[in-house]
């Protein structure tokens, strides 16, 4: 019976459900995980490489991130090769824009026309949806710097902060909490909270440079700029995280000690 | 036959058309406004074969409301003009291409005013001063000598009594009457009709 409603995508189940849109979801909820984090003064993506073979060839500088155009980089979850189609579909319809109009197309307007694609992809039979949850950051002249997360049943909302992929509730709710009592945040900031975030929702115990991926975008003398962070950098915030954290510890063993010798 | 012109300053663009409407040797009619109202900050002046010019400029101004609908916010007349031009240029490709001449004009908050000229075969270049049609053979020299790049609405519009002079003067077609419009940070105004009459006891040489 469970067959019935779930392997085509436009059928609804007796429950109002799509299942295959929800397969989809389930699938990049066990895929790398991405994070976003937008700051006063720019952008921060951190995504987690889980192909971390010795005999990779890292002549290929960024696997997860990718640049859209101008103003716009995204990252993705899920399946690599559908998020390939998607991220050149989104390439696509941003130089499609800029041919008609002969500007840079805002960030919103990409991320809702890929969704309109995502879409249909749940309502037209005989294919599935792509299995895929996106993260953009950019920057236009409309409405600034951008964090947008869509996922396959062509949703899309904007954010501060936010996490797609492996453990991506955790994440969140520990953003929330870093983020509760501040308005804004400074892109150095972002970033060392990026890390903070991802060492502890990754399932692995330690964080290395190899196993994330981070990327900024910044507005600078009037011209985007996107940087993917070199391995050397990555691992000098791995390394202040770790020591902040060590002191932390050791300062809790002390309380520790010291109410123990009260009692 | 018909005249367009068209003048930017430092903050405003300021454009001027006849009104005449002709078929063959026949004036049809002598009020018809060539300037169209798009958006809050922008103004499209057309002349070309009659009804491509009613045709396209609607198609335009339409696609450029939509836009606004579904964004939000205005196409900025750089984006319009290119816009537009794309448009007439896929149009001269096809086999039934529009036959029109127009000025994209606008005002942005951010990037300031923008003329863009735009002919038949859509080449389109953004200018300070720029005429169309037989009459702006004869404005030429007078943007020339007169434009200058602090030039006030109030000279601009000076400026463009002194073609209108010159093309009743010298032109063997018979162009009794220009609509002037303005667009500006604060929008879109129509100023005083330029005619035959208004300029009765004006003094070009003041």
């Amino acid at each position: 019976m469970a067959r019935r409603y779930d392997s085509r995508t436009t059928i609804f189940s007796p429950e109002g459900r799509l299942y295959q849109v929800e397969y989809a979801m389930e699938a990049i909820s066990h895929a790398g995980t991405c994070l976003g984090i937008l700051a006063e003064d720019g952008i921060v993506l951190a995504a987690e490489c889980r192909s971390t073979n010795k005999l990779l060839d890292n002549a290929i500088p960024s696997e997860k991130i990718y640049r859209l155009n101008e103003n716009m980089v995204c990252s993705v979850a899920g399946i690599t090769s559908d998020a390939n189609v998607l991220t050149s579909e989104l390439r696509l319809i941003a130089q499609r824009y800029q041919f008609s109009y002969g500007e840079v197309i805002p960030c919103e307007q990409l991320v809702s026309h890929l969704c309109d694609i995502k879409q249909a992809y749940t309502q037209y039979g005989g294919k599935r949806p792509f299995g895929v949850s996106l993260l953009y950051m950019g920057w236009d002249s409309k409405y600034g710097y951008q964090l947008y997360q869509s996922d396959p049943s062509g949703n899309y909302g904007g954010w501060k902060a936010t996490c797609i992929g492996n453990n991506f509730g955790a994440a969140i709710s520990m953003l929330k909490q870093e983020l509760a009592d501040k308005e804004s945040i400074k892109l150095d900031e972002a970033k060392d909270l990026a890390i903070k975030v991802l060492s502890k929702t990754l399932d692995t115990t330690k964080l290395t440079p190899e196993k994330v991926e981070m990327a900024t975008l910044q507005r600078i003398n009037n011209a985007t700029v996107y940087s993917i962070l070199e391995k050397p950098d990555v691992e000098k915030l791995i390394e202040k995280y770790n020591k902040l954290e060590a002191e932390a510890e050791a300062a809790k063993k002390e309380k520790q000690a010291q109410q123990q010798s009260k009692s | 036959m018909e005249t367009l012109l068209g003048i930017k300053g430092p903050d405003f663009v300021m454009l001027a058309a006849d009104t005449t409407h002709a078929n063959s040797v026949i004036v049809m009619k002598e009020d018809e406004n060539k300037i169209h109202k798009v958006a809050d900050n922008l103004l499209i002046s057309t002349v070309g074969a009659s009804g491509d010019t009613e045709q396209f400029t609607e198609f335009i101004a339409k696609n450029i409301v939509l836009y606004k609908m579904r964004n939000g916010y205005d196409l900025s007349p750089k984006s319009a003009a290119h816009f537009t031009r794309k448009n007439l240029a896929e149009s001269l490709r096809s086999r039934t291409p529009y036959q029109v001449f127009m000025f994209i004009a606008g005002y942005d908050v951010t990037e300031g005013p923008e003329l863009t000229f735009i002919d038949n075969l859509a080449s389109a270049q953004s200018l300070n001063y720029a005429g169309h049609g037989y009459g702006s053979m004869f404005c030429a020299s007078i943007f020339d000598r007169y434009w200058h790049p602090k030039i006030t609405q109030e000279e601009a519009y000076d400026v463009l009594k002194k073609c209108v002079l010159e093309i009743q003067k010298r032109l063997i077609v018979n162009l009794k009457n220009f609509n002037v419009s303005v667009v500006d940070k604060s929008g879109v105004r129509q100023l005083e009709q330029i005619s035959s009459k208004s300029l009765l006891d004006y003094n070009a040489a003041a």
